[in-house]
């Protein structure tokens, strides 16, 4: 048996968010993925996020794919309905999901082999439709349950573990998501938990398609020195545009950026992210400088990581498709049935 | 000349070129004749293509309601040249050819009646708009038969005026082609036909409507409101039909908002997981597809199977892959769709054979997914599915509720100890699920295609996984005794020989089951209408000594399942097999039939 629960047991001192729940409270089983695996620090970023945000779990629907990355969602939100369907289509079951009642969280973990091969359509395609998620690709640029080979995500120049070179381009899921309409683009970097939380909690409160693009060491697998995913790389060419905070609704603003350096996004929900500025020509809600600035850091081998695109009054899909604001779950007999005087009516009309 | 002479009983074929307007027109002839009071089962024979290609609209016209395809063409409405050859070959002697004399022609046969009319001179002397011209020859020869069948004009000038409603302008051009077929036929064919259509009472009762159309219809009846779908021939008016009835039956008063998703998925893989999502999170939702796309949303119908997930799949099976056949019909999908996936994985069946059984299966499809939790597929057919039927109407009881299955409440998970998403609490095979969002602090589980425990607990425990494998073969044992039993022919079994039939070969069946009798052959006749099958079809099976088992495919699937699901010995049940992309005839299965009893069964099945 690969499952472990976690003790129950509480230190009864720990830190409680509004709703009166610790940290404990939104964790999940024990991960079975290597030590050292970037996928847990993501992991605990997300609980550290749901926490701050006081997000009942219950609320929550956790999506994932198939690989060490998909597995995750068993390891945080014990009290979440989870659902790990198959390779590369969690986008399509959150689409039926979120469509069946939008009042749920829909929060889906894909890898960078589920997202960038067996599954780009369908990624492509959720995020053209602005599906109303936070879609997390927890990118290490290798195959690690079948054992290390690349990814489409890899970079031209990196060697596998074994020597072997990587004889194709990167496909840059970011530029991607800004292309296709993805309404909030970010990366970062599963090492870098100082940036990751903050940007997970505003993706959970925008409102619209929100990526995030995390590069997360392989240790087994991709953290040698010739591999651009690894996590001295990373550090080495982390590159980042901002460095964002993230107000809740209601929360008076405490950030201390030098004055007119920062940028504040406000969210749909009222909340509002602020950032702090890194680069100058940086406008998060400009998708041309946002390319350009991927495509340059992407010149000079760095990874460019921070909120890279934001459009908080985009539609959704509920909205776009004109659904009702009741979920289609919820509705019984009389609100669907059009009943048998109707059937008469019709049965006339086909005479 | 010989003349063929009939009342109310005749084939007509109208050739025509595809994309110039002559569905909708054939489509009003054939509604005429409904009208009038007789039953009429229409089929479009099309290419796979857009434009310029010919394309063949056959109605059959019979007062006893046999509804069935029969060889053999009365009247042939020939507006194709490229078709002039095949047309006026399956004529039949005596028959009755109408042509556009606007460029004469010798078809070198002098057994057939010729009713010449010059309707593109007609036309183009009476309309200026080109588009026009070439449209309204259409109705010219629909106005040319009113006449020679005798036929009520008035009927034509109010489905005209139906047709039309809201675009005012067109009615009057439209009535004025219609006329210039009418009024040329009354001045030059006078009596010249002696085939009439006489006003009956046949169609009291009856509607004349789609399988697709139906069954969209179905699934706004049974409360489905996600839509998820790609679209394929012949499937795609499926889908089609269920956003029209939504469009007029589920908008929010107040704030017009719908109460439906109906989304066009990027593939049927898409598709498939959009179903399975909104299922999963409690709304009511399907796709509707064909053969190829089933197999490609395999993958996801055994995790639906697997996890326990309803799902309600329409296939409306058409003839193989790519393009050019599938647009012609078979029934070859049994296989594909019974077992469909990888590993152990079978089912839930529904196969209607007209239009009212696909409204009525498409909402038990819902109410079963539900209650079993796993994939339903309803099978239909191209020729079921596109085509027009004489169907009976469709009726609701207002008192119908859906069934939902087993889904714990709040309140229900606050009464038990420990939820276990696939412990089998009743002894039916049936678990208890809970919809994300129920509970703050029971009810949420893991759903996996992964092995999985009675906690939805992953494991790689053989036993346990084995354990979960045979609870699910018990809870499809379970359904087998809920699922629509067969229909049979007989009150009372009095043959040693049986005939097994499904889905839309009913109305052949139906003519040819006459036939027999008129002949002295007696057979007693069953229509399997789900999977698993139920305990009378085995009885039926066991009863007979030998059985006829009728199907539109080449390998005798339905055969194949019955030996493999009830181990059926082979010798005992005999198929007949029609695959040729054309709805079987009643005279094929009567002709096989007769061979096989006098002791001279053919080579070929086909």
């Amino acid at each position: 048996m690969t499952y472990i629960v976690k003790p129950k047991n509480h230190h009864p001192l720990l830190e409680k968010n509004e709703l009166g729940l610790t940290r404990r409270d939104y964790e999940g089983a024990v991960s079975t993925l290597c030590a050292g695996c970037g996928h847990d620090s993501i992991s605990s970023a997300i609980v550290e996020a749901c926490f701050q945000l006081s997000i009942e779990s219950y609320k929550v629907a956790k999506l994932s794919g198939i690989g060490c990355s998909s597995k995750a969602p068993a390891y945080f939100l014990n009290q979440s309905h989870g659902f790990n369907s198959v390779h590369g289509r969690m986008p399509s079951v959150a689409t039926g999901a979120a469509m069946a009642n939008h009042e749920l969280l829909y929060l889906g973990v894909s890898g960078d082999g589920d997202s960038a091969s067996i599954g780009i359509g369908q990624f492509i395609h959720c995020a053209r439709r602005q599906l109303n998620m936070t879609y997390i690709v927890e990118n290490n640029g290798t195959y690690g349950l079948t054992k290390g080979q690349f990814s489409a995500t890899n970079d031209l120049e990196s060697k596998s573990k074994y020597g072997d070179d990587n004889l194709f381009p990167s496909i840059d899921l970011p530029s991607m998501a800004i292309q296709l309409g993805a309404s909030f683009v970010a990366r970062s970097f599963s090492g870098d938990r100082d940036q990751l939380v903050p940007l997970l909690k505003a993706a959970i409160s925008h409102k619209g398609f929100s990526f995030l693009d995390i590069i997360s060491p392989c240790v087994t697998f991709n953290n040698h020195n010739t591999s651009t995913k690894s996590y001295d790389y990373i550090r080495e060419h982390n590159d980042s545009l901002s460095k964002p905070d993230f107000v809740p609704l209601g929360k008076e603003i405490t950030t201390n950026y030098n004055e007119g350096s920062s940028i504040e996004v406000p969210l749909h929900d009222g909340s509002l992210l602020s950032l702090e500025k890194l680069s100058e020509d940086y406008d998060p809600k400009d998708k041309i400088t946002a390319i350009k600035n991927i495509q340059e850091s992407q010149r000079d081998n760095k990874v460019l990581t921070g909120l890279l695109y934001v459009d908080p009054e985009a539609k959704d899909l509920k909205e776009i498709l004109n659904v009702s604001d009741t979920p289609l779950n919820t509705m019984g007999t009389e609100d669907l049935c059009p009943g048998s005087e109707k059937l008469t009516e019709i049965n006339l009309s086909l005479k | 000349m010989s003349k063929i002479s009939s009342i109310n009983d005749f084939v007509i074929k109208f050739g025509n070129v595809n994309g110039s307007g002559s569905a909708s027109a054939n489509q009003m002839f054939a509604k005429g004749v409904f009208r009038s009071g007789i039953p009429v089962s229409p089929k479009n024979i099309f290419p796979s293509n857009i434009q310029g290609l010919p394309t063949w609209f056959e109605v059959r016209v019979n007062e006893k309601g046999y509804l069935g395809r029969r060889e053999g063409i009365d009247i042939a409405v020939a507006m194709n040249p490229q078709s002039y050859g095949q047309d006026v070959t399956e004529l039949k002697q005596g028959g009755y050819l109408i042509y556009d004399s606007s460029w004469k022609r010798d078809f070198g046969r002098d057994d057939i009646n010729i009713l010449e009319i010059p309707l593109t001179k007609l036309c183009v002397q009476e309309f200026t708009n080109p588009k026009q011209r070439l449209l309204f020859k259409n109705l010219g020869y629909v106005g040319l038969l009113a006449s020679i069948l005798e036929m009520d004009k008035d009927i034509y000038i109010s489905l005209i005026e139906e047709q039309f409603k809201g675009k005012e302008k067109l009615i009057e051009p439209n009535i004025k082609a219609l006329e210039i077929g009418y009024k040329y036929a009354e001045e030059n064919f006078k009596d010249l036909c002696d085939i009439k259509v006489k006003k009956s009472d046949k169609t009291e009762g009856l509607i004349l409507t789609s399988g697709n159309d139906a069954a969209g219809l179905g699934c706004v009846y049974g409360g489905a409101t996600v839509c998820a779908w790609y679209p394929i021939t012949p499937s795609t008016s499926l889908a089609e039909s269920f956003e029209k009835y939504s469009e007029k039956f589920r908008v929010e008063i107040g704030t017009d908002k719908n109460k439906y998703a109906f989304i066009q998925a990027e593939d049927e893989l898409a598709a498939m997981g959009m179903t399975i999502g909104a299922n999963w999170n409690g709304a009511r939702a399907f796709t509707a597809t064909s053969g190829p796309g089933v197999s490609l949303m395999s993958e996801f119908i055994g995790l639906a199977y697997f996890a326990e997930v309803p799902a309600v799949l329409f296939n409306v099976q058409r003839g193989g892959p790519s393009t050019g056949m599938p647009t012609r019909t078979q029934q070859s999908d049994i296989i594909s769709s019974a077992y469909a996936s990888h590993g152990d994985t079978k089912h839930i069946m529904l196969i209607p054979s007209d239009p009212k059984e696909c409204f009525d299966f498409a909402v038990e499809a819902f109410d079963l997914a539900e209650r079993y939790q796993t994939p339903v597929i309803v099978l239909l057919d191209l020729d079921l599915g596109m085509n027009d039927w004489s169907s009976k109407e469709f009726d609701w009881n207002d008192l119908n509720e859906y069934d939902r299955g087993k889904v714990l409440s709040k309140k229900d998970l606050d009464g038990i100890e420990e939820f276990g998403r696939y412990l089998d609490i009743d002894g039916d095979g049936v678990p208890y699920r809970t919809y994300p969002g129920t509970h703050p602090q029971k009810g949420a589980y893991f759903t996996r295609g992964t092995s999985h425990d009675e906690y939805a607990r992953y494991t790689e425990d053989g036993v346990k996984n084995a354990e979960i494998l045979t609870r699910l073969t018990k809870k499809f044992q379970t359904a087998s005794s809920t699922v629509p039993p067969p229909i049979f022919n007989q009150e009372e079994n009095t043959s040693s020989i049986g005939v097994i039939y499904f889905g839309s070969t009913d109305c052949s069946m139906q003519e040819a089951l006459d036939n027999l009798q008129n002949q002295s052959i007696d057979v007693d006749a069953m229509r399997i209408r789900s999977f698993p099958f139920n305990l009378e079809v085995w009885e039926f099976i066991e009863e007979h000594d030998l059985l006829f088992i009728v199907e539109q495919n080449r390998d005798g699937q339905m055969r194949t399942l019955l030996m493999a699901e009830g181990g059926i010995i082979p010798d005992k049940l005999v198929s007949i097999l029609c695959f040729d992309g054309q709805p079987i005839t009643a005279s094929f299965i009567t002709n096989k039939i007769n061979a096989h009893i006098s002791g001279a069964p053919s080579v070929a099945a086909s």
